[in-house]
């Protein structure tokens, strides 16, 4: 009955319809709904379940735990501010929550999700609000069809922003993202960058005093010193070893833990602060085969071998060398980085040599920033995106690499033999 | 000492990066980036110009043009200044020794010779080598710090054209605008390439 409707009603959409330019925006939502029913007419083709369509949404699955975070964690580092003696920040949201009567109260959690959901779900919808509305456009102009891509680059962004990032930046980067970082080069499947991560750098160096610093990551204000609003990254980059030691709250109560990290119960940017989660998606991508787990075995290994090197070298002026590896896959946006963002197959090379390779590399690269370079506390967005770039020349040379062993393997082989 | 050697040329290679930092030899970073193995080619070629011509330069500028350089040859020429002159001599240097390479590449590689074309003579006039020679002056670096960072500069030239070449044998394959074929995609690929190199800026050495 359904499908008799969607035909009736799709029917002006169709060639020769009177909005036939509109039929990206109609094909979107008719294979939503249901499967296409177009084969391919030659003799060969190879069929299989997993279609782009199911693909993106696995991903999405694989994403749940962070979003589950993003809601939950937000509202719970505001909460818990606010409890020690930080305000609210003004604004609509905190008429929202009085309005309700629900309160600040960081033990409850209806109270945190509902503070939180009002600081994550505004990102959410401008993000697929202007995203999707660029991604619709050009379908319309350049005649392809809504590609499912925006919705996983759509899904990430939110998760790697600060809770406070202001919504018309979020509106301005994921413009960046989307357009300069994949539409030009060809819309999904033809980037060369992460869109998400090519729109949130695109933020990083335009509005620093938005993206950086320590007043950004707990969703309340900070200011009355109460509180230290820092990343856990950041205070290890200036002090080191110390922050273990250093109390978590005025009431005496203890640092950081590895537990508390790997929970990931801290401020952050919205979805990356729980390794936990982070490794439900591993575990959901690399079983689905649709995340390389070599690649995110490799970029572990990169971060053990370099933070172990840092480790044993030592220095008597950057603290931070002092930090034990282990502590590299705990804290900032390794995790999510890792599973989510190093392994997106588009920007990664497809050999499997050239996917140890690159992760590797962006294991010690990551370690690297966060530990060397003043500029930056945080790694993993340059050191991803930074190996995009490398990428196709690494599977460049992993290709060549594969034919000269093959040509000397051929080789090996008597003539008329084999 | 050699730690000093080495942060200059990872400086060189990552921090200030000649091609995605300076912007500088741009006309064959565009050019000549559209196969992996010429580009190749081309980079080892500017690697070793560099390489020579810096600290040829360095030596030139020390013993001749830098005020008070010739007080070697005679007391009486202590006052002189002859740095109006390091335009003209830096770019002489950099076309020798390209003409030599130029020569040697025609009579040993002549295929990588044909695939260069015009643009291993102009190699002369490529802004990242006699940038990098006026950098090294404005710097005041000693000889053996000039040919470090002569060869540093090089790498990090040749790394950025491999991967731009390897960006763009893949974007053959890629539906692109009409409107941005060609140059246009390549002009924004750089400037987006750049930003992941923006991971090294800050690094203090």
């Amino acid at each position: 009955m359904l499908r008799g409707l969607l035909d009736r009603l799709g029917a002006p959409f169709e060639k020769g319809g009177p909005l036939h330019r509109l039929w990206p925006l109609w094909d979107a939502q008719d294979t939503f709904l249901y499967t296409p029913g177009k084969t391919t007419a030659g003799p060969s083709h190879g069929r299989d379940r997993l279609d782009m369509k199911r693909l993106m949404f696995t991903v999405v699955i694989a994403l749940a735990g962070t979003v589950a975070m993003a809601f939950y964690n937000t509202g719970l580092q505001a909460n818990l501010a606010i409890g020690r003696g930080a305000t609210p920040l003004p604004g609509w949201r905190t008429a929202v929550i009085e309005a309700l009567g629900i309160g600040f109260s960081p033990d409850s959690v209806l109270a945190a999700v509902i503070h939180g959901g009002l600081w994550y779900l505004p990102v959410l919808i401008v993000t697929f609000a202007v995203g999707g509305a660029w991604e619709m456009l050009f379908a319309i102009i350049r005649r392809h069809e809504v590609s499912e891509g925006f919705l996983v680059t759509g899904m990430l962004f939110p998760l790697i922003l600060p809770p406070t990032v202001p919504l018309w930046q979020v509106a301005l980067g994921i413009s960046f993202g989307v357009v300069v970082g994949k539409e030009i080069f060809g819309g999904s499947g033809f980037n060369i960058l992460n869109p998400a991560l090519t729109a949130r750098a695109f933020l990083f160096f335009a509005y620093p005093s938005d993206l950086t610093g320590d007043r950004i990551w707990i969703a309340a204000d900070t200011a009355p010193d109460a509180v230290s609003g820092a990343t856990w990254l950041a205070r290890f980059s200036l002090t080191g070893n110390e922050a273990f030691a250093e109390t978590f709250h005025p009431a005496g109560g203890p640092g950081i833990t590895a537990w508390d990290a790997f929970i990931g119960f801290l401020p952050g940017s919205m979805g990356e602060t729980s390794v936990l989660a982070c490794l439900f998606g591993a575990v959901v991508l690399a079983a689905t085969g649709i995340g390389s787990l070599r690649i995110m075995l490799a970029v572990a290994a990169g971060t053990l071998l370099m933070g172990g090197l840092l480790n044993l070298v030592g220095s008597d002026t950057n603290p931070f060398f002092a930090v034990p590896f282990w502590w590299h896959y705990l804290m900032g946006g390794w995790a999510f980085g890792t599973v989510f963002m190093a392994t997106e197959p588009v920007t990664a090379p497809s050999t499997d040599g050239g996917r140890v390779v690159y992760g590797f590399l962006i294991g010690v690269l990551v370690v690297l920033i966060r530990v060397v370079n003043p500029a930056y506390p945080e790694g993993m967005m340059l050191s991803i995106l930074l190996m995009n770039v490398f990428a196709p020349l690494i599977d460049h040379f992993a290709l060549r690499s594969n034919v000269r062993r093959r040509a000397a393997a051929a080789a090996l082989v008597p003539e008329g033999g084999g | 000492m050699l730690e000093d050697y080495l942060n200059i040329a990872v400086k060189a290679i990552f921090v200030e990066n000649m091609a995605l930092t300076f912007f500088l030899g741009m006309c064959s970073f565009l050019a000549v980036s559209k196969r992996v193995s010429t580009a190749i080619g081309l980079g080892l070629a500017v690697v070793f110009v560099l390489t020579v011509t810096v600290p040829l330069n360095h030596a030139i500028n020390d013993y001749l043009l830098r005020p008070g350089a010739l007080g070697w040859a005679h007391a009486s020429l202590t006052g002189q200044d002859l740095s109006f002159l390091r335009f003209l001599t830096f770019i002489g240097t950099i076309a020798a020794t390209v003409q030599i390479v130029e020569m040697a590449l025609d009579r040993f590689f002549p295929t990588l010779h044909a695939a260069l074309g015009v643009f291993l003579p102009l190699i002369a006039v490529n802004c990242a080598i006699l940038g990098a020679s006026l950098l090294m002056v404005e710097r005041g670096l000693t000889l053996p710090e000039a040919a470090v960072f002569g060869f540093g500069s090089g790498v990090g030239w040749l790394l950025a054209i491999a991967a731009l070449a390897g960006i763009r044998e893949r974007l053959r394959y890629h539906h692109i605008p009409a409107g941005l074929r060609g140059l246009g995609i390549t002009f924004l690929l750089t400037g987006l390439m750049a930003i992941g190199f923006l991971a090294f800026g800050g690094i203090q050495l």
